[in-house]
C-alpha cells in the first residue's frame, strides 16, 4: 500500500526555487539544446473563478525529438503569482511514441500542487491546431465537449495559454494514471 | 507495464468537508483514467548534480537553530518492497516555535535566524534517506474554532516513474493534535493514517548529539500487465 498524499500546504515555497520555471535558463541543464523555444503560461483558478495564488505547478515533458530519455531535462515547477498565473520557457516537445504504430500528439503534463488539494491533480497541455491531436489516445478518451480543457491557444509568437479551473463551469479534465 | 491500482481506502478524497481549504478547489468530476503512456512510465532524472543536498537543517548560516536537534531517517520502498535507489527527497517545515520562515505566515511565534526549514536529501542502493533539522512546533491554523496543525514535517518524493510522485507529511508518535487534525484524519485507512507516523528509533539516535526518527515511504509500485495499451 503507498504512502497516502497529504497537502502541500500554504508554505509549500520554501521548495519554490523561481528559476526550475526556466528549462532554458543559462546556467541550466538544458542550455545549449536546439528546439522552438516557447513560453506556456495560465491562470489557475477555483470554483468561484478566483485566482489560486498559491499552488505549485510542475511541469514534465518529452524533449522536440519526443523522446524521455535524451540530455534534455523536461522538469520544471512553477508557484502561482497574486492572480494565479504560472509561466514555463521551455522546448516545444515533439511527438511521443504511443502504443502500436501511433503517435502521441506534442504534450506538457502539467501537476498541480496547493493547500485544499489532498493529492496531485495531473493534466496535460496539448497544442491547438496539431494534427496529431486528431488521434492522440489521451484526447481521445476525453469527451469531446471537454477536450478543449486540455488544449492551449496561441497567445503571440511563441507563446501558449492554458487556464485551468478546479471545480465548475469549464472545469478542466483531470487524469488519472 | 502499468502501475498497480491504489489500495482503496489508503489515500484521501478531493473533497473533505472538515478540511475548508478543499471545498472550492476539489474538482466536481470524476479524474479520467488512462493507461500508462511513456509520458507516466518515464520521470524525470533528478540528480544531485543539478539539485545539490542539504542534509542538515538544523545549521544556519550563524549558528545551530534553536530548539530540540533531531535525525530522521528512513527508506523509500516501492509496493513491491524494493529499494528506490535516487530518489531526491525535499522537505520543509516550521520551526521550534511553530513559525514558518514564509512571508505568508504570521503567526505570532518568533522567526529563527538560522533556521530556513527547507532541505534535499537522495536515497542510496537500499533506499535510505537521513537528515538533521530541529523539531518543528505546533501553530494555529484557522480551519475551525481553536484548529491547531499537528507537528509534522513536509516531505515531497520524486521517484523512478511520473506516478510515484508524492507530496506528504510526516507526524511525530503521541501527539495529542493527530485526533483532531482534518488534514491528517482526511486518509479514510487507519493503517495508512498510522503509516504517516513516524517512531522513536535508538538506532538512529545519536549519543551525546540528537534523537533520532524512523519515517518509511512507500511509493507506487509497477507491475507488468498484459494491458492493451503497454507504452
Amino acid at each position: 500500500m503507498s504512502t497516502a498524499s497529504q497537502t502541500a500546504g500554504p508554505y509549500w515555497h520554501l521548495i519554490d526555487f523561481p528559476e526550475w520555471a526556466d528549462l532554458l535558463r543559462g546556467d541550466g541543464p538544458n542550455a545549449g539544446i536546439a528546439g522552438e523555444r516557447i513560453t506556456l503560461l495560465g491562470r489557475v483558478t477555483d470554483g468561484d473563478g478566483a485566482p489560486c495564488a498559491d499552488a505549485m505547478v510542475e511541469l514534465w515533458q518529452a524533449d522536440p525529438e519526443g523522446q524521455y530519455d535524451g540530455a534534455f531535462h523536461g522538469f520544471g515547477r512553477c508557484a502561482t503569482d497574486a492572480n494565479g498565473e504560472f509561466r514555463f520557457t521551455t522546448l516545444k516537445p515533439g511527438p511521443v511514441r504511443a502504443a502500436g504504430n501511433v503517435f502521441q500528439a506534442p504534450h506538457v503534463t502539467l501537476s498541480l500542487f496547493a493547500r485544499g488539494l489532498l493529492s496531485q491533480l495531473v493534466t496535460r497541455l496539448y497544442f491547438a491546431g496539431e494534427a496529431l491531436n486528431e488521434q492522440d489516445p489521451v484526447l481521445n478518451a476525453v469527451p469531446a465537449a471537454r477536450r478543449g480543457t486540455l488544449i492551449a491557444r496561441p497567445e503571440g509568437p511563441g507563446t501558449w495559454r492554458l487556464d485551468i479551473r478546479l471545480q465548475g463551469e469549464g472545469e478542466t479534465v483531470f487524469l488519472e494514471v | 507495464m502499468s502501475y498497480a491500482p491504489v489500495a482503496p481506502g489508503s489515500q484521501p478524497p478531493l473533497d473533505a468537508p472538515a478540511y475548508g481549504s478543499t471545498h472550492k478547489r476539489h474538482p466536481d468530476q470524476a479524474p479520467i483514467r488512462i493507461a500508462p503512456t511513456l509520458t507516466e512510465l518515464a520521470a524525470p532524472r533528478m540528480t544531485e548534480s543539478l539539485y545539490p543536498s542539504n542534509a542538515n537543517l538544523a545549521k544556519g548560516p550563524g549558528w545551530e537553530a534553536q530548539g530540540e536537534r533531531i535525525i530522521v531517517a528512513g527508506r523509500v520502498l516501492d509496493e513491491a518492497g524494493r529499494p528506490l535507489q535516487g530518489a531526491m527527497v525535499e522537505v520543509w517545515q516550521a520551526n521550534a516555535a511553530g513559525r514558518y520562515n514564509h512571508e505568508r505566515d504570521q503567526h505570532d511565534a518568533p522567526l529563527d535566524p538560522n533556521f530556513k526549514g527547507e532541505g534535499r536529501v537522495f536515497t542510496d542502493a537500499e533506499g535510505w534517506y537521513r537528515y538533521t533539522t530541529i523539531r518543528p512546533g505546533a501553530y494555529p491554523w484557522r480551519n475551525h474554532h481553536n484548529a491547531w496543525r499537528p507537528v509534522h514535517i513536509h516531505y515531497s518524493l520524486f521517484g523512478q516513474g511520473f506516478a510515484q510522485r508524492l507530496i506528504t507529511q510526516m507526524y511525530f508518535p503521541g501527539d495529542p493534535l493527530l485526533p483532531l487534525d482534518p488534514i491528517f484524519n482526511c486518509v479514510p485507512d487507519e493503517a495508512a493514517r498510522s503509516r504517516l507516523v513516524a517512531s522513536f528509533d535508538l538506532d538512529i539516535t545519536q549519543p551525546e548529539y540528537a534523537l533520532g526518527y524512523r519515517f518509511d515511504i512507500v511509493l507506487r509500485g509497477r507491475q507488468a500487465t498484459p494491458m492493451e495499451n503497454p507504452a
